[in-house]
């Protein structure tokens, strides 16, 4: 299926309220998808006979920010954080990208992190990379059976892969640069 | 079969007095790498198994989105240390896709080449190492032996034995070497002068050649040795619904019956490269092989490993049809990129065939050289986090087994 047909899929099934916009004009088209709505909207994708997107083939986190005060002029988008579900259908061998679109701080409360429902019921591998995302990206995955930390220490401060993250100076004895 | 811990021979008695907490790892030999498995034991049987990783993170991502393209081989490099080259290509791909840069007919054939024989290099460890896990040690000498003549073939075309960065942006930083002298190895082992000087792609020829009369003899060691059968076959077996559902691929998911690879089904950036290729998808029940074991299920840890063995007959057939083209080819082996490239204000997602599975790069670029995200999605990740529902309720014995038949790197799964 082409990324229009299963635009028009989704849209007629979950509304426009939840499936936000498609676009084509990017290498790999991409559908936004309502933060609320994601995990609905993934259990269909999977499911559906014609959709049947069987493997999830990676979901990350990015961080839309630029620190440098001088590049921040020219910075093409507005700080936010996205979560990004690219997924393969093994079946009928078609790919397709979806965006869930999240502020940086959950109420603007600076280090109070985002939340987006869970997809870990719907594939077995979001359990890990969910849980990745949550430790390097700062994400919340309301709904995760097992939301620790995956590749830093359980006692680790900050998330990592955030643009504005301070690198500590030491870590239990251990100093840094 | 699994041993359930519900079947009554096993267990009297539903009592668990005797259950304990075991750490296997991080520095146990058998777990490939700084891996640790929490195993809740009851006596011999484990019903639950918890990896641990994160041992060798070095958050590559981050560093990613601080160097430009170029500037990020080497790092990838060390993603996959078993298949460097592969990881190379991968990450290559994906900043050509983003900048839309078109190879010449000759960058892709020297890519075909170099990137097979790491598949060759990468699996030959795969199997040794395995057989190691298992208790068999002189395969893993053997294997070991031959690789070591791919990585001399490959310190001739680059100059390093382990981390390439060979394979670049635009195509490969150097043509293949012409007249060399031949490998040491080589020469021992085909009983040739050491002296000999030879074309590069002719020692290659020559090493395929003395390497396929091998494989009957892994076959004999490994594969059909009755040991071996009865500590892998009926065991660890996944079907293909959970191998797809916790994104198993490579040769674990196609051990698990699924036809899908993507040098075939993939992005057509890579697939342009094994145009005009022959070559078999091999995946399990392994129609029109002779001779598969009586006890072997689909999905189990000897369909995982025979996929590979299966494999390495097919790229020996890339390879020489690689080398065949190679004189013929037309364009240079590399288009020039320059390191201060500004990326486009765009994003890609490429996932290329390595030997262990799909590896995905995910490039977000923002107008500056520095990507705004560089995102390696491992493919051991995804194929080590199926082993907690693969190994429960299996004896302790078998954990090596089964984890081993999964054929993780741990470099590539903490990054």
């Amino acid at each position: 299926m082409t990324s229009q047909e299963i635009y028009d899929a989704l849209t007629s099934k979950f509304g426009s309220d939840a499936i936000i916009e498609l676009n084509t004009a990017a290498k790999d088209h991409w559908i936004e998808v309502a933060p609320a709505s994601i995990a609905e909207v993934s259990q269909f994708l999977k499911s559906d006979d014609a959709l049947k997107f069987d493997m999830l083939c990676d979901l990350s986190g990015v961080d839309y920010l630029e620190i440098d005060a001088k590049l921040a002029k020219k910075f093409p988008f507005e700080p936010h954080l996205e979560v990004v579900y690219h997924m393969l259908s093994v079946t009928h061998k078609h790919n397709m990208t979806i965006k869930v679109k999240l502020p940086r701080w959950k109420d603007d409360q600076e280090g109070q992190i985002p939340e987006v429902p869970s997809v870990a019921h719907v594939w077995g591998i979001a359990d890990w990379h969910e849980r990745e995302a949550f430790d390097l990206v700062g994400i919340k995955f309301t709904g995760h059976p097992n939301l620790v930390r995956i590749l830093c220490p359980d006692d680790w401060v900050g998330h990592p892969l955030r643009k504005d993250y301070e690198f500590p100076l030491e870590y239990h004895g251990v100093r840094g640069y | 079969m699994a041993t359930q811990l519900d079947d009554q021979r096993i267990i009297e008695f539903d009592v668990r007095t005797d259950e304990m907490l075991i750490n296997m790892g991080p520095q146990h030999p058998s777990t490939h790498g700084v891996l640790r498995l929490l195993l809740r034991t009851d006596g011999e049987v484990v019903y639950e198994v918890t990896p641990h990783i994160g041992y060798l993170h070095r958050c590559a991502e981050k560093i990613g989105e601080n160097l430009n393209g170029p500037q990020w081989i080497p790092y990838t490099d060390r993603m996959d240390y078993l298949a460097g080259m592969n990881m190379n290509l991968g990450m290559s791909l994906a900043y050509e896709k983003l900048i839309g840069l078109d190879l010449p007919e000759k960058a892709m054939n020297v890519r075909l080449i170099i990137a097979e024989l790491g598949r060759v290099a990468s699996h030959l460890v795969g199997m040794g190492a395995y057989g190691l896990d298992l208790g068999s040690f002189s395969p893993f000498l053997y294997a070991f032996r031959e690789r070591e003549i791919i990585l001399d073939l490959f310190e001739e075309a680059c100059g390093a034995r382990l981390t390439y960065s060979y394979l670049t942006i635009g195509g490969a930083t150097h043509d293949l070497p012409g007249m060399i002298e031949i490998p040491p190895g080589l020469a021992s082992l085909t009983g040739n002068d050491p002296k000999m000087k030879l074309l590069w792609t002719d020692a290659v020829l020559m090493f395929l050649e003395w390497l396929e009369t091998r494989i009957k003899q892994y076959h004999t060691l490994l594969t059909r040795n009755a040991i071996f059968i009865k500590r892998t076959a009926g065991l660890g077996i996944m079907p293909a619904e959970m191998a797809l559902d916790y994104g198993c691929t490579g040769p674990v998911l196609r051990g698990s019956g699924v036809d899908f690879d993507l040098r075939r089904d993939g992005d057509e950036i890579y697939t342009r490269m094994y145009e005009g290729y022959d070559f078999d998808v091999i995946s399990a029940p392994f129609d029109g092989v002779k001779g598969i074991p009586r006890d072997v299920v689909l999905g189990d840890n000897w369909c995982r490993f025979f996929v590979r063995m299966l494999e390495v007959v097919e790229a020996i057939k890339l390879v020489r049809q690689g080398i065949e083209k190679y004189p013929t080819t037309e364009g240079s082996h590399r288009v020039p990129y320059k390191m201060n490239t500004k990326l486009p204000v765009d994003e890609v997602y490429l996932e290329t065939e390595c030997p262990r599975g799909q590896m995905g790069f995910y490039i977000v670029g923002d107008g500056q050289a520095e990507p705004m995200r560089a995102r390696a999605k491992s493919s051991c990740f995804c194929n080590l986090s199926v082993t907690g529902p693969l190994c429960e309720g299996v004896l302790l014995a078998d954990i090596p087994s089964i984890v081993g038949s999964l054929d993780i790197v741990m470099g590539e799964i903490d990054r």
